[in-house]
């Protein structure tokens, strides 16, 4: 292999003052005719390749192009590119071919050299059909097999495999031959099947292990190729065929589905982000916060504001910006949760409704207070490095900012139930849940629980707003867009219940992926919607209801 | 105990939309453009909407202030009936239209419809039209209670629930596929009842005609609370748990005075939609029935004048605003909003009830905001 390719350095090198495609090419082509055929022979030859261009019958120009690609010939490539942009030309006298290379010039297709007084009014174009085309591509595939770029022999490979055209086996079982990168012998043994596979004249053995070939392949190419051969076949050959387009394509459906399933997880999980504080202020203290949506959207800009901070003092912390936003998210919102809670929310305690209703006001004018100072329009909220980029499971690329939100919202999950179940604070806040006035009997002090409960939630809702301002507009409208969804998650789940919550916004989140494809994205919420709403009528306390007499009171 | 059908401040309220409904067209019609007395055709769309508003605010009283029922879905009612109204007037624009097709409005042309769907069919008449102003909100509102009250969905559960339901129908108005102009809604309405919609003469008509629905909805709501129907009501609002015990099928009267309730919303709606020229999903929007409860809140909720007041008075309060400060409008409505809740619970009637300037001749109703017992 070292050895061939010195061979088409040299020559490469002897081309000199080519471009840097040309030079590309004449590598691969150097390659593919030190394989094939001693170099001196391949020269001669040359000419009667080029000589078959020389025609309008389409039938002969492919012929042409299928010589051209075993020929090996150095101008091959650039002269399929010219053909495919139509600029290839022949002379009807001389038979000597040229094209205009990207730069307009005209050159020769023999030497490779500008072609010097020769008058272009004199030369025809060789025409193209869809046939030639098809055959053009072939050929362009198998000349590519033998690029150093491992991207290009993959995407050769590929084009081999869609084309099937038997011409370019040989070209495909000498590249195998010569591969060392597993991918691509992999992606090269696939091709060399598929051309096997459908060709009717191969022995029936050898087409029955090219399909299992393109069986473990599994993808949805692999499966219409399958039911095409299926198709164009009978006896065993197309029985094989025909199950392996079956398994594949169960297999898919089944990919599809975690696909949804995942989909559905990630939207789950920013439901989950965003109801989960909801579910602490309407779940312990029955206070409808309708001003939550606003502290969702107050974490975002928090966000904005610290990476606006970073851009201008220290960019080097910019990833870090989301870890630096996240407390101050907390605290900044959780602070303004406790006064919306001291000023107005403890004067209406008891009268949910008005709740409700001023809290709305609220929200209103938190709304109006952000567009005064930030404006109108969305802002600009950037993703740390590792929020971007994507990475493959199977035949599905999962991006890294989804990932890392589900596992940010379970985090919060569990961080949130540990405060619950395992702190004295959590044990207060509990003991007001399940009855306000035996546990100020007991000595709790409500009223501070209240506070820091509403506080707890808000910042919850501002550290969830850091997560929202990765995935969706940072503007003054952010928290109207997740109030009532947030509202439904709590009510299905059940309220009072971070287990309900969890439950309910994964499942909301899943189901409403699976109705996506179904029904539409704004057909599928509305069914949710109707869903939840007959579901109250069911149970209304939602999925999972506090039992007990408090909670009637 | 007996309650008088019309006390002092109902007849005031009456004397006053009379006094509206005759003088506005006058000012407006009788009168020379160049007069100072003059009222500008403009000036009697923006009241008439105020009116519509105000109907809409009664009849969202009447469940609220008496039955303890918040319901957070009667922007949808009244959007619903304003549908109703628009796609008559839709059907009236007939060949006029841009596309000039006599059957089809304009949006369903440019989706490349070819026929009138079903939801249309009829909708040429008017009388279906108004009987469909009237049926769809009702019918929506009854099936819609039929479920929650019989299941005892209470409080803020049911007000959550029918934000869901005004959302799930602004999503489904907005979808071109449900053949109600989607995004653009209905507009460019041409004349109704062979009447051009934009001259002075029709503008002062459906403004009477507004004072006179809003009038009718007062003495029918007055009607329902004044009766033993009605007691009932304020007491499934003080104690629902001890009505029911008592023996009253409570689902049952919840249900009737909220598809009434719908239905007055409905009306208010189709009135609406003629003054205002355009009907959208935008009418859904949740927000939208949020800010209906404050003009009831604001007004005094149990006082069905005050809600009319309340009603005309904010909405003379945001028409203020946005034209000479729009910036502070939303502060200005959610400090509202604050300041009502925390300082003025009964609202203006309320209150005012409260200072007795009118002489107290029947004897003090319940708390206005006594929570809805269980």
């Amino acid at each position: 292999m070292r050895m061939t390719r010195s061979i088409g350095a040299a020559l490469g090198r002897a081309m000199a003052g080519l471009t840097r495609k040309a030079f590309t090419a004449t590598l691969a082509v150097g390659l593919l005719g030190a394989a094939l055929a001693p170099a001196t022979v391949r020269a001669d030859a040359g000419d009667d390749v080029l000589a078959k261009f020389a025609t309008d019958r389409f039938p002969d120009t492919e012929k042409a192009i299928q010589d051209l690609a075993a020929s090996g010939l150095a101008t091959g490539p650039a002269m399929l590119d010219a053909l495919g942009a139509n600029q290839l030309y022949f002379d009807p006298a001389s038979k000597s071919i040229y094209f205009t290379n990207a730069a307009g010039e005209l050159i020769a297709a023999r030497t490779g050299a500008k072609a010097e007084g020769v008058a272009q009014a004199r030369l025809r174009k060789v025409r193209l059909n869809n046939s030639v085309r098809g055959a053009m591509q072939a050929a362009q595939g198998a000349l590519s097999l033998m690029s150093p770029d491992p991207a290009k022999r993959l995407s050769g490979a590929e084009s081999v495999f869609k084309s099937r055209d038997p011409a370019s086996l040989p070209a495909v079982e000498t590249a195998l031959k010569a591969e060392k990168d597993t991918k691509v012998r992999r992606a090269f043994e696939q091709a060399r099947a598929a051309v096997i596979a459908s060709d009717k004249s191969q022995d029936e053995l050898n087409r029955l292990e090219a399909l299992d070939v393109i069986k473990e392949r599994g993808d949805q190419d692999a499966a219409s190729l399958l039911s095409t051969i299926a198709a164009a076949n009978d006896g065993r050959v197309k029985s094989s065929a025909e199950d392996g387009a079956r398994a594949i394509q169960s297999r898919l459906a089944l990919w599809a589905h975690v696909q949804n399933i995942w989909y559905g997880l990630s939207l789950g999980s920013v439901l989950l982000l965003a109801a989960i504080g909801l579910a602490i202020t309407f779940g312990v203290m029955g206070v409808i916060n309708m001003a939550h949506g606003e502290m969702v959207m107050l974490g975002a800009y928090t966000t904005f504001v610290v990476q606006e901070w970073i851009r201008s003092h220290n960019p080097a912390l910019f990833d870090y910006s989301l870890f630096i936003a996240i407390p101050l998210a907390f605290v900044f919102t959780g602070f303004i949760g406790v006064i919306i809670e001291r000023c107005i929310i403890r004067f209406l305690y008891g009268r949910p409704l008005e709740t409700l209703l001023a809290t709305f006001g609220l929200s209103l004018m938190l709304q109006q207070a952000v567009r005064s100072m930030f404006g109108a329009n969305n802002r600009e909220v950037g993703a740390p490095a590792f929020m971007s980029g994507a990475f493959d499971f199977g035949p599905l690329a999962i991006t890294s900012g989804r990932m890392w939100i589900i596992v940010f919202a379970i985090t919060v999950f569990v961080g949130l139930l540990a405060l619950l179940r395992l702190t004295p604070f959590g044990l207060r806040m509990r003991a007001v849940t399940q009855n306000r006035r035996m546990a100020s009997a007991m000595g709790v002090d409500t009223n501070r629980v209240d506070a820091l409960a509403f506080g707890l939630g808000s910042g919850i809702a501002g550290i969830a707003g850091v997560a929202l301002s990765q995935i969706d507009n940072v503007s003054p409208n952010l928290g109207q867009s997740y109030i009532i969804d947030s509202f439904m998650v709590v009510v299905f789940g059940g309220v009072g219940n971070l287990w309900g919550t969890l439950v309910a916004a994964l499942s909301l989140g899943v189901a409403n992926k699976f109705l996506e494809p179904i029904a539409g994205a704004v057909l599928g919420k509305i069914l949710l919607l109707v869903f939840i709403i007959l579901f109250i009528q069911k149970r209304p306390r939602g999925l999972f209801a506090l039992k007990g007499r408090s909670v009637e009171a | 105990m007996q309650t008088s059908f019309l006390d002092k401040r109902g007849r005031v309220f009456l004397a006053v939309l009379a006094g509206a409904a005759t003088l506005v067209p006058l000012l407006s019609l009788a009168t020379p453009a160049g007069s100072a007395l003059h009222m500008p055709a403009y000036l009697v769309a923006l009241f008439g909407k105020y009116l519509c508003f105000a109907l809409l605010a009664l009849s969202l009283d009447l469940v609220w202030g008496y039955c303890g029922i918040l319901s957070l879905g009667h922007g949808a009612f009244f959007s619903l009936g304003g549908y109703a109204m628009g796609m008559y007037l839709m059907r009236q624009i007939g060949p006029r239209g841009v596309y000039a097709n006599p059957i089809l409005p304009d949006f369903m042309v440019f989706l490349n419809w070819k026929e009138l769907p079903i939801t249309w069919w009829g909708f040429n008449s008017f009388s279906y039209a108004m009987l469909m102003v009237l049926l769809v909100p009702g019918v929506l509102a009854f099936c819609f209670g039929w479920f929650a009250f019989r299941s005892r969905v209470t409080g803020v559960y049911l007000s959550i629930i029918t934000q869901a339901m005004t959302y799930a129908l602004l999503l489904a108005f907005f979808r071109n596929d449900m053949g109600f102009g989607g995004n653009n809604g209905l507009t460019d309405f041409k004349d109704l009842l062979g009447f051009n919609i934009q001259s002075d003469g029709m503008r002062a008509a459906l403004f009477s005609i507004s004072a006179i629905a809003l009038g009718v909805g007062y003495l029918i709501a007055r009607a329902v609370t004044v009766s033993k129907f009605g007691k009932v009501l304020i007491a499934i609002r003080d104690a629902e748990s001890r009505t029911r015990f008592i023996g009253y099928r409570v689902e049952t009267y919840k249900l009737v005075v909220f598809t009434l309730s719908a239905m007055m919303a409905g009306v208010a709606g189709a009135l609406y939609v003629p003054q205002v020229g355009i009907i959208n999903p935008s009418e859904f929007s949740p927000a939208n029935s949020i800010e209906a409860v404050i003009w009831v809140a604001v007004g005094g909720r149990g006082t069905l004048v005050g809600a009319a007041l309340g009603a005309v008075l904010v909405n003379f309060a945001k028409t203020w605003f946005t034209g000479a400060l729009p910036e502070l409008w939303l502060f200005a409505l959610g400090l509202l909003f604050i300041l009502v809740t925390l300082f003025l619970p009964k609202g203006i009637v309320g209150t005012l009830n409260e200072i007795t300037i009118w002489p107290r001749r029947n004897p003090p109703q319940a708390s206005p905001h006594a929570t809805p017992a269980e």
